[in-house]
């Protein structure tokens, strides 16, 4: 039964990009953006740019307000308790470079940082080179065969010296939600700051950050139909204090001299340089625009497509699917073929998906597989797409076999 | 420069080859062609590293010419790689330096194989290709 998706039509590259017979099924990557985000980037610098927390001048007074709206928004989105909790960054990668350095003065020799074994490249390199500066252990929780974070080896390994937790909410290969609540209640009663990488998960469902109960929540824009170059860090307000100033530079300041200066607390204090003030604002429009949708609607649709796309894989021979994916995603491997041959014949038939190492290396190399291919879900996505995708996965398959 | 009789059987081939499955067919079949490498040749230094697959290219100047093997684990680069092998293959260093793969790939209706995105090994390995007519 044909199941299409409403919001389709909300985003105007889905029809030029079927134009060009692409099909588009890789959203974890990145995402497409609705027209509400076009709009506000054309009125943005169609009608005046100007920089913010600078200019007394009205264009400036203008973008301060359109850029400090879109930070509410976010605090709104996330129920952080504050809008001063929300810290814009250039992406979530340089939220959790931010952090690594933020933090760093707090840890020393023989101190503990945690990462899952799924953690993607950006939430376990800050944590990895820190490590290697300060002369700290890396502990790596490892996952079970479903592709949790093992809970009792975790419980084990999160101990007194542990520092920071730093994990990922919904695992970007394995399409698992991690045992949060369990995982930050105990690294909380072991005194270690928690840092969580929404990177994937702020894109499926509602996130309270409050309800959650992290020190550090982290998310960048793109992959939730936001402009790219923008990322988030929501800090609980005690924990940002923590944090030591990283980069410096514009409006950050307090007050300069030539050879001394005094910082900002957050969020401007964290903020250096002239910030992605258009995305930013288009940041905003977009959480307007998945405000005004019906939350329950989304998710029973990507459930149902997700669904879809499980049972189309399991109904062919020799799919292999990593782990046991629970929203957004599916990786798989094909016995006996290369998921690069794969990959060549899906592009060849404008079936846009995503083969490799997914930023994650250590987790594909713990698995034994130098890659996969990865079929991700947009709220855009509608069944006709993933009847592309297995039509050209079955025609690919005739030809390798 | 002249076209090796190889490579102008390659072109005659694709350029009669129509649509992605004849195309894929094709790769394949070229493929097969490639001289095996031993597994003594698959070495840390022959890999190409930059793809996400892997891509093993062994090179060595005879008499002034140089002599190629490739291979990949991944059959549809291996037919790439064997198409490659067909045109630059018996060259001299400055026939090398001179010679466009990129338009050769193009020729042969392949082009867009040669994207630089890291999960695409033929890019990755003609840079070392360019690197090699470069170097020595």
């Amino acid at each position: 039964m044909f199941q299409p998706s409403p919001w389709r039509a909300d985003f105007p590259a889905i029809a030029a990009l079927q134009r060009q017979h692409q099909t588009y099924l890789d959203s974890a990557a990145t995402s497409q953006k609705p027209q509400a985000l076009l709009d506000a980037l054309s009125h943005y610098y169609g009608h005046g740019a100007a920089n913010v927390h600078r200019a007394q001048h009205l264009p400036g007074a203008l973008a301060t307000q359109a850029f400090e709206t879109s930070r509410d928004k976010v605090a709104a989105w996330l129920n952080a308790a504050d809008s001063r909790q929300v810290v814009f960054t250039h992406g979530a990668t340089s939220a959790l470079n931010l952090l690594a350095y933020g933090l760093e003065h707090r840890l020393e020799a023989g101190d503990e940082i945690a990462v899952s074994a799924l953690e993607h490249h950006a939430n376990l390199l800050p944590w990895q080179q820190l490590a290697h500066r300060r002369n700290l252990r890396l502990v790596v929780l490892p996952l079970d065969a479903h592709g949790y974070i093992d809970l009792n080896q975790a419980l084990q390994l999160i101990g007194p010296r542990t520092r920071v937790l730093a994990v990922s909410q919904l695992s970007n290969v394995l399409g698992t939600w991690q045992p949060l609540p369990a995982l930050l209640a105990h690294a909380r009663a072991q005194g270690a700051l928690t840092v969580v990488d929404g990177a994937q998960g702020v894109v499926h469902g509602r996130h309270d950050v409050q309800q959650l109960g992290c020190d550090f929540y982290v998310f960048s824009s793109h992959k939730l139909y936001g402009p790219d170059g923008v990322g988030v860090l929501y800090g609980h307000s005690q924990a940002l204090g923590l944090l030591r100033h990283w980069q410096f530079g514009g409006e950050m300041v307090q007050l300069a001299e030539y050879h001394s200066a005094s910082f900002r607390p957050a969020p401007l204090g964290f903020e250096a340089g002239t910030p992605p003030i258009a995305g930013v604002i288009g940041l905003g429009a977009t959480l307007g625009y998945l405000a005004s949708l019906d939350a329950q609607a989304v998710a029973a649709h990507e459930t149902s497509l997700h669904q879809h796309l499980l049972r189309g894989l399991a109904d062919r021979e020799g799919v292999r699917i990593l782990g046991t994916p629970q929203a957004a995603l599916a990786s798989f491997v094909i016995e006996g073929v290369h998921n690069a041959d794969i990959a060549h014949l899906l592009t060849e038939q404008g079936i846009a998906v995503r083969a490799g190492h997914h930023c994650a290396m250590p987790l594909l190399k713990g698995l034994g597989l130098e890659g996969a291919i990865r079929v991700s879900l947009g709220l855009y996505n509608d069944s006709d797409d993933l009847q592309r995708f297995f039509a050209a996965l079955d025609q690919g398959l005739e030809l390798l076999r | 420069m002249n076209m090796p009789e190889q490579a102008r059987q390659a072109l005659d081939a694709f350029e009669q080859g129509k649509g992605w499955e004849q195309r894929a067919r094709l790769l394949m079949q070229w493929g097969e062609r490639l001289e095996p490498l031993a597994e003594t040749e698959k070495t840390e230094a022959n890999r190409v590293h930059g793809c996400e697959s892997l891509v093993w290219l062994v090179a060595e100047q005879v008499d002034g010419l140089w002599r190629f093997k490739a291979s990949s684990d991944a059959r549809l680069l291996r037919g790439l790689l064997a198409l490659m092998l067909v045109r630059v293959q018996g060259l001299a260093t400055d026939e090398l330096a001179m010679l466009d793969l990129r338009a050769w790939f193009t020729q042969l209706g392949l082009e867009r194989q040669l994207s630089p995105s890291r999960s695409n090994g033929l890019h990755a390995v003609l840079q070392r290709m360019a690197e090699l007519a470069s170097n020595r």
